[in-house]
């Protein structure tokens, strides 16, 4: 038992940004060779990105059933491949594919699973692990007995390498799974929406936008930080904007570099799912907002003024430079 | 169509949390607990279905004896009857003793035609109960839905579920694992009439030993290690502008830019 696996994720041929991270942690932890697996058509294509990472291997799984999602299909894959290659660590990206994936295996193997770990050390052959629990309010550490040890790493969090290894080496592993019983027969993108989890810049807005249509002022300074935009709870309830923008305990839990909180009053539960970003501002015209307590930089003014100077002197900002 | 629902106690989410003296977990004394809320939506769904195609719904619940309030809870919004598997004995173990626990405890009786749990339970936010169950039992799963259509006579499911900027379809057949996201439907409140019902509702105890398992190798056997907790960082003080909207939306990208070095 030696070596990491790393299960990539693809998007149109592409590795998704996690997977990278999950790369570079692998050779970071250097406790062997780190092999990636990856699915579906083109899969080959990815050696040359996951290598500049620093990956020896690339397994491939190109063929059908591989071409479409199935939880149980591809947890059968990861299986055989681990009895084939028997990694230490096989690592995961904490999104819908590998939350989903990633606990199956567990299942399967009977092997310890830690889910969404925001940090991971080497400690000999062992690994220590920090993840997030009640939304970030507080932290556990973790170790793993037996292996393989399971970890999925959240999204921006470790960093990417900075690249420059060989592509990796591809091969095909002989892998032989019951048909597929749960398929993906379609994918439809819910609009231009930039993905919350991932994003590096987040705008979000709550009660104090008064009304629906007044959050074409946070797309606006969005468009201009190149920013997702978010929600409190309360607002996605009254249904100002849908459910998938809601941050927050009950809703998406998010660590981008750039938190802009506006109108937004900081109930606890919007608090702990802000509370790994890495500066937060809040616009309020509330002094005492709860908002402002975690908070690093903050304006207190009227938002309907103060987020058009913003986007504004945000555009004079990057037209200088 | 029989369903179970799994569903955890959970701190409120409005809870502060604060860690025991000795860092070895929370401070458990002032906590309110409650229904984990992913579960209200799986509740739903089921009683939901339940009333379109007959049958009945089945809560499970692991834990100490207070989680018979969230069983309680559950039951008024109009669940038959629930299993509650006492933690005595097994209070340390970790999320794969949890499933076979569980799984045991589903495995008591026959004919489920569905096993529906929230997405994740809001304590640990590990979000594997479900498809671990769905592993154990060699079931087909899909987390994360949205949107449910089930054709009971064809057995076939049909759920929606979200990804990261997108939705995806998963055609699946019963019985199956299905994990409840916020969105998927409005749960019910608990009418006083239900709640009174939901009083006199079968509620059996059972515990790991009388399912067959080991307790002892169950805690021994656990492979996910909690060593302890901690606390996030405290935040820095903030910096709050004032006066102006124009000059203090300069000054603050001017610090985004020269002091947090983000622009």
């Amino acid at each position: 038992m030696s070596g990491i696996l790393v299960v990539l994720e693809q998007q149109e041929g592409r590795v998704r940004r996690v997977s990278l991270e999950a790369c570079a942690t692998a050779v970071r932890l250097g406790q062997g060779a780190v092999s990636a697996l990856a699915f579906g058509p083109g899969a080959e294509g990815l050696a040359e990105a996951v290598g500049s990472q620093g990956v020896e291997q690339l397994l491939v799984l190109s063929a059908s059933p591989f071409d479409r999602y199935s939880s149980d299909a591809f947890a059968h894959a990861v299986v055989q491949v681990v009895r084939q290659t028997e990694p230490s660590l096989v690592l995961f990206g904490a999104t819908a594919f590998g939350k989903d994936l990633a606990p199956r295996v567990s299942g399967l193997l009977m092997a310890g699973l830690a889910s969404d770990v925001t940090a991971i050390e080497a400690d000999g052959d062992d690994v220590l692990i920090t993840r997030p629990v009640y939304a970030g309010k507080a932290f556990q550490r973790v170790r793993i007995a037996g292996t393989p040890k399971l970890v999925s790493l959240r999204p921006n969090v470790q960093p990417a390498g900075a690249g420059g290894g060989a592509p990796a080496r591809v091969s095909v592993p002989t892998v032989d799974v019951p048909a597929p019983r749960a398929v993906v027969t379609g994918t439809e993108r819910s609009g231009e929406q930039l993905e919350l989890t991932e994003a590096s810049r987040i705008v979000s807005g709550g009660r104090g936008m008064k009304a629906p249509e007044n959050f074409r002022l946070l797309d606006e300074l969005a468009a201009v930080l190149g920013a997702a935009v978010g929600s409190s709870r309360p607002v996605a309830d009254e249904g100002w904007v849908p459910h998938s923008y809601h941050v927050g305990q009950t809703g998406k839990v998010v660590s981008p570099d750039l938190y802009v909180a506006v109108g937004i009053s900081g109930a606890i539960q919007h608090v702990a799912g802000i509370s790994n970003s890495k500066c937060i501002v809040a616009i309020n015209n509330d002094p005492d907002a709860p908002i402002f307590k975690v908070a690093n930089y903050g304006i207190v003014g009227d938002l309907f003024q103060v987020v058009p100077a913003l986007t504004a002197a945000l555009k004079a900002h990057l037209d200088a430079s | 169509m029989k369903i179970a629902v799994l569903v955890k106690q959970v701190p409120d989410t409005a809870t502060r949390i604060q860690l025991a003296a000795d860092g070895s977990g929370i401070e458990t004394a002032n906590i309110k607990w409650v229904l984990n809320p992913y579960d209200e939506f799986a509740i739903e769904e089921a009683l939901k279905l339940r009333d379109q195609h007959t049958g009945e719904v089945v809560l499970m619940s692991f834990g100490p004896a207070r989680v018979e309030e969230a069983i309680r809870q559950g039951l008024a919004m109009g669940a038959d009857r629930a299993v509650w598997i006492s933690d005595e004995g097994v209070a340390d173990v970790d999320y794969l003793g949890r499933a076979q626990i569980l799984v045991a405890a589903l495995q008591q009786e026959s004919d489920w035609d569905l096993v529906l749990v929230g997405k994740q339970a809001v304590d640990d936010d590990a979000a594997q109960t479900g498809p671990l169950v769905a592993a154990l039992l060699d079931w087909p799963q899909a987390m994360v839905v949205l949107g449910l259509a089930v054709d009971a006579a064809g057995r076939r499911i049909t759920a929606t579920r979200e990804l990261e900027g997108a939705t995806e379809t998963v055609e699946l057949p019963m019985p199956a694992v299905l994990g409840a996201q916020r969105g998927l439907n409005v749960p019910r409140y608990p009418t006083l009439p239900n709640i009174m019902k939901a009083k006199r509702k079968e509620v059996r105890h059972t515990h790991a030993a009388e399912l067959g398992l080991d307790a002892a190798e169950l805690t021994a056997g656990r492979r996910v290690r909690v060593e302890g907790y901690q606390l996030p960082p405290p935040r820095p003080e903030p910096k709050v502008l004032t006066g102006d909207p124009a000059e203090a939306a300069a000054t603050l990208v001017k610090l985004l830019h020269d002091e947090a070095q983000i622009l």
